[in-house]
């Protein structure tokens, strides 16, 4: 680790002054960020750190259709606030890593990252999910650009995501062996007839929708629907884990056992 | 009834109190008044020439103390290897050089190229990162097949990057050629046995620590084997003789083999602290030890198993690359040939075997012995080569191993790979395994799998260990440059309280509970009234160390030869008390008892006369109770069992989950049955680890890419199923005072065969024609066998 400085702002708009500095940085629960540091990967000049400020944490349930995540809430308030009214989700959280993790990363953390593996961005994209940073609202659609990369500008903070709520949603996790990320990881949305499909863990291009699954879903939400596709594998990642191959087919395998678990 | 005291019983690991309370004392936790820190630059280059080591800046740079390079060793020695193998023609194996810090060359990712010793750690670090290495790089040899045809040299000086060709018994090859030209059935198999890391919890430390005013060094290291470095550091490296120089090994978190070594980190630290006349620490890193620690296994062999028409065993024909990695670590030679080839037999009466080996070396990590080293390999070709073999003659490979047992009336018997086993009785453990596991139940199971969507399938696997290593005359024949025997002193304290101090060392395996059982079941008095030393060469006798399997089985002597020399003092002075004859003193529950009388003198008592000699017979008898014993074993132990595994597939993914494990292990007699348990439960799940998620995988530049737990899977709670394990089969070795075998290596010897063993058997019962996947079956791994 290099030597930094540590800011502890309460307020949104402090925390945003602060970033603004040269070599700040924002520091969620630190479960990315921390090993970057001590591997000497980074090397930040002040640590914004964003546990302390209020407006940032907590879950709501908005109106019945939506839960509402502070940007710095950890994945195990997640986990068991939205247990009873969106449960995918919370099974999602519930599942990141192990109770040190969850008890530290943060919903923001893991989207402003953006790792191609996580498991967070499959749920914004199959979702719709908007997420909001201290000056302006970002749909999911807009928000994700490859991996290791998102909409955000340097110093722009992820306060809140808004989660919709789906009529019946599943999410299928494939955990690589070693760091237990996903290795192919499906959310699986429908909002009436519309399905959404969003895959991680896949793709070069990290986390992104399945235009074919959605469609054929959107007709008949059952797994034989997706039977007759196929997926790609070019762009596909392939390493130690798993060729491309081995994605494409895990992305077929989980959609359809996402689709069978929701309905 | 089970005891509660003494040899049998489950004592309570007495040292967990201290490790579960965050309250033992490992070599990171001390440190010395002055004490600098070490970080070492290490090369991050596979195979390079060092055009030049710039040091100028980080020398300047705050805190620094002094850089060192290869250039401060010249005169040094380097790393010698404790074990010569003599070739198929009578040569001397390859023995390059390992000098502690690179001179003029890398040869693998982690080569340490200079060493920053600072005030604080992170100035090391600061200024380790300021050093200019000029690389000239040089391509890479990783693979053993290229190493052997064509690579780079790793050691030009060799001429070669073949280390040995080694043959066992060379004597064998042509009656096996024979045997197996004329065999009614000869079953092929070419397989790997993946290399691993061993990741014990806690990383390497060193600490030297230099007293000027006495010229004593003192090195304390995460060793298991402290007197081994005094002997091989002191002598071999920096020339430093006994007498100045004390290796200490507090509290270390786990081995698994990878501390028995010499390592340049502890040489270093030694050498620096007496050029800077400060204490030297260095801590490793987790990634660190991935690319410093010793690596286990990586071999890749092909083996023949020839059968007559009843399916009886005729002969086995074994070739085996072993990869040395790029230099010979202390004890690598031992583990593809001495430990290795000579396990080939297994549990059965196969006439005729022949064991080639050829060790490479690469642009690699060092390999040594890990966890069961050579054995594990053995069992592993010959248990899947049979489950093989029982397939393509139709027979069931239960079946197949009972026909081929060594019978139990075949006891001692002599194999043709050169051991004698003493005891054994292989088909009660298969009888106990059947039972245990509920063989006869599998149908029914695989059909409720089946319903489910899971391809189960069965595994069953034998093997044989020899441990207790081991008889020095013998290892001395096989090129051991060191003996391998035992010793422990028993001190009976004046007020009757015993402290022992063992050559064995104790890093995980419960030594502190488990010797004053020995010894308190010999004296009659409470465990709690005995006390172990262990791990330090300034108070223990001269002894070798733990791995193998050996503490109990030779260290465990060493402590029962004391210990009978106590008695035997003690009578003598019990009988001066009783005015009687020694002879005619027996000793029983703590009490000294003139036979056919009801006189009798009291343990205590006699201790404290050992040490208050006014009535005492001063002419005859020295004061003081005090004994020490050597104990060099006349043969290995030979632990063995059976083991079955069940799995189920989901052939969709490929993800294999172990669903039911059994393990029926013969380890002679047992001291503390709970200890046992959790030494196979151990083992168990490291083989498992082997069998379905580690390995430390290379790019054909020489880089890690499973170099930390993101890509490296380690074994975890939920990887493994309840464990069904039974140690009541029991021949007690027949050499040894205690009759006992050595239980620490066997479940890692003997599930990763079983476990593979049930993937293909249950990828079989599901249609796919697979007869092997390589280690470790990953989902990705059977995904692929299945999809092809
Ligand atoms: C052992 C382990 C297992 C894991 N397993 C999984 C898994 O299975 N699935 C999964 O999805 N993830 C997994 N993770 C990652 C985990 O979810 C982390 O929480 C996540 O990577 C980062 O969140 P964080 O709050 O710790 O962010 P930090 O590490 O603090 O920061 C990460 C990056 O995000 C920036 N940042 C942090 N918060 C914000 C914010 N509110 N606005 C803008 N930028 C911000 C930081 O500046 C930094 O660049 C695992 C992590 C570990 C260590």
């Amino acid at each position: 680790m290099y030597d930094f400085e540590f800011a502890r702002p309460t307020t949104v708009s402090e925390a945003a002054s602060a970033l603004a500095a040269e070599g700040a940085q924002a520091l969620g629960g630190g479960q990315t960020l921390i090993p970057s540091l001590k591997n000497r990967l980074a090397s930040p000049s002040l640590l914004v750190i964003l546990a302390g400020i209020d407006e940032m944490r907590g879950v709501d349930i908005d109106a019945g259709d939506s839960v509402v995540v502070g940007g710095a809430t950890t994945h195990a308030e997640v986990a068991s606030a939205a247990a009873d009214s969106f449960p995918a989700l919370a099974w999602l959280a519930g599942n990141i890593g192990d109770p040190a993790v969850r008890n530290r990363g943060t919903v923001g953390g893991s989207l402003a990252n953006n790792d191609p593996s996580a498991c967070y961005p499959a749920a914004a994209l199959a979702t719709g999910a908007t997420i909001a940073t201290n000056n302006r609202k970002i749909s999911a659609d807009d928000y994700f650009k490859g991996m290791f990369e998102s909409a955000l500008y340097e110093g722009e903070l992820i306060t809140k995501v808004r989660f919709p709520i789906p009529d019946a949603a599943n999410y299928q996790k494939f955990e690589q062996p070693a760091s237990r990320f996903a290795l192919v990881g499906v959310f699986v949305a429908r909002f009436g007839q519309e399905a959404r499909v969003a895959v991680t863990g896949a793709s070069e291009n990290g986390a992104f929708r399945w235009a074919e699954a959605e469609a054929a879903l959107s007709a008949d939400f059952s797994s034989g629907a997706i039977s007759d596709l196929s997926i790609s594998a070019d762009e596909m990642i392939r390493d130690l884990h798993g060729s491309s191959t081995y994605r494409a087919h895990l992305t077929k395998v989980l959609t359809a056992r996402a689709v069978d678990a929701a309905s | 009834m089970p005891k509660d005291n003494g040899i049998g019983a489950s004592s309570k690991r007495r040292e967990d109190v201290r490790f579960l309370t965050g309250a033992g004392r490992y070599t990171d936790d001390l440190n010395i008044h002055g004490q600098a820190y070490v970080c070492f630059l290490r090369s991050d280059t596979a195979h390079a020439k060092l055009a030049s080591v710039e040091t100028d800046q980080a020398s300047a740079m705050p805190g620094v103390l002094r850089v060192f390079t290869g250039a401060d060793f010249e005169g040094v020695g380097g790393l010698p290897c404790g074990w010569q193998i003599t070739d198929r023609n009578g040569e001397p194996m390859k023995e390059p050089a390992h000098p502690i810090l690179a001179q003029g060359k890398v040869r693998h990712v982690g080569d340490p190229i200079a060493a920053v010793v600072a005030e604080t750690a992170a100035q090391a670090r600061d200024a380790a990162e300021a050093i200019l290495v000029d690389y000239d790089e040089m391509p890479a040899v990783v693979d053993m097949k290229s190493a052997l045809e064509s690579g780079p040299l790793v050691h030009e000086d060799a001429g070669t990057n073949l280390c040995f060709d080694w043959g066992f018994v060379e004597d064998n090859r042509e009656a096996v050629d024979k045997a197996l030209a004329a065999a009614h059935h000869v079953t092929t198999l070419k397989l790997t046995n993946n290399r691993l890391v061993a990741n014990p919890m806690e990383p390497r430390v060193a600490i030297g620590d230099y007293d000027a005013a006495t010229d004593v060094s003192t090195l304390y290291t995460t060793s298991q084997n402290p007197h081994v470095i005094r002997l091989l550091m002191g002598a071999f490296v920096l020339s430093i003789p006994e007498h100045k120089l004390r290796v200490v090994s507090p509290d270390v978190g786990g081995g698994f083999g990878s501390k028995i070594y010499h390592y340049a980190e502890e040489a270093f630290c030694t050498f620096a602290s007496r050029q800077l006349l400060r204490p030297v620490k260095w801590t490793a890193s987790r990634s660190e030890a991935f690319i410093s620690d010793a690596h286990g296994r990586d071999h890749v062999t092909k083996i023949e198993l020839g059968l007559d028409a009843e399916g009886n065993f005729l002969a086995i024909r074994t070739e085996t690359l072993a990869n040395m990695g790029a230099y010979l670590s202390t004890f690598a030679p031992a583990v593809p040939t001495y430990l290795h080839g000579t396990l080939m037999a297994g549990n059965y009466k196969t006439p005729q075997i022949y064991v080639n080996v050829k060790a490479v070396f690469t642009n690699t990590v060092p390999v040594d012995a890990y966890r069961g080293a050579g054995r594990p390999e053995a069992t592993f070709q010959l248990e899947r080569v049979i489950d093989k073999a029982a397939r393509e003659i139709g027979m069931d490979p239960i079946e197949l191993r009972r026909k081929n047992f060594i019978e139990k009336d075949q006891f001692p018997y002599t194999t043709p790979v050169a051991l004698q086993y003493d005891t054994g009785d292989y088909a009660a453990t298969m009888d106990k395994l059947e039972e245990i596991a509920d063989i006869a139940g599998f149908d029914a199971r695989a059909a409720e799998s089946k319903r489910n969507g899971k391809l189960r399938g069965l595994g069953v696997n034998c093997y044989i260990e020899a441990c207790g290593i081991a008889p020095s005359n013998l290892v001395g024949q096989l090129g051991a440059r060191a003996g391998l025997y035992e010793s422990a002193t028993v001190r009976v304290n004046a007020t009757g309280s015993v402290t022992v101090m063992t050559g064995s060392h104790s890093h995980g395996q419960g030594h502190e509970t488990t010797f004053p059982q020995v010894v308190s079941d010999m004296l009659g008095i409470a465990e709690d009234q005995i006390n172990i030393v262990h791990g330090d060469t300034a108070n223990t006798p001269m002894g070798m160390g733990t791995y193998g399997s050996r503490s109990i089985a030779v260290g465990g002597a060493a402590l029962v030869r004391a210990t009978e020399k106590i008695i035997s003092k003690a009578k003598k002075i019990a009988a001066h008390l009783m005015e009687s004859s020694a002879d005619d003193i027996e000793f029983a529950d703590g009490q000294f008892t003139v036979a056919g009388t009801d006189k009798s003198v009291a343990w205590g008592d006699v201790c404290l006369t050992a040490y208050v000699p006014h009535n005492y017979p001063l002419d005859e008898l020295e004061p003081g109770l005090e004994e020490t014993a050597f104990y060099d074993p006349a043969n290995f132990t030979f632990p063995a069992g059976a083991y079955a595994c069940e799995v189920e597939v989901d052939a969709e993914t490929g993800k294999v989950d172990i669903v039911a494990f059994a393990a029926a292990d013969d380890f002679g007699n047992v001291i503390n049955p709970m200890i046992v348990d959790g030494q196979v439960h151990g083992g168990i799940a490291q083989g498992a680890g082997q069998a379905l998620l580690e390995h430390a995988v290379y790019d054909e530049t020489g880089q890690i890419i499973s170099g930390s737990y993101m890509e490296y899977a380690m074994p975890r709670a939920d990887d493994i199923p309840d464990l069904i394990v039974d140690h009541s089969c029991q021949t007690p070795c027949t050499h040894n005072p205690l009759g006992v075998k050595g239980c620490g290596e066997a479940g890692a010897i003997g599930s990763p065969p079983t476990i593979v063993n049930a993937v293909v058997d249950a990828l079989r019962r599901g249609g796919y024609e697979v007869d092997h996947i390589d280690m470790p079956l990953t989902p990705y791994r059977v995904w692929e066998a299945i999809s092809r």
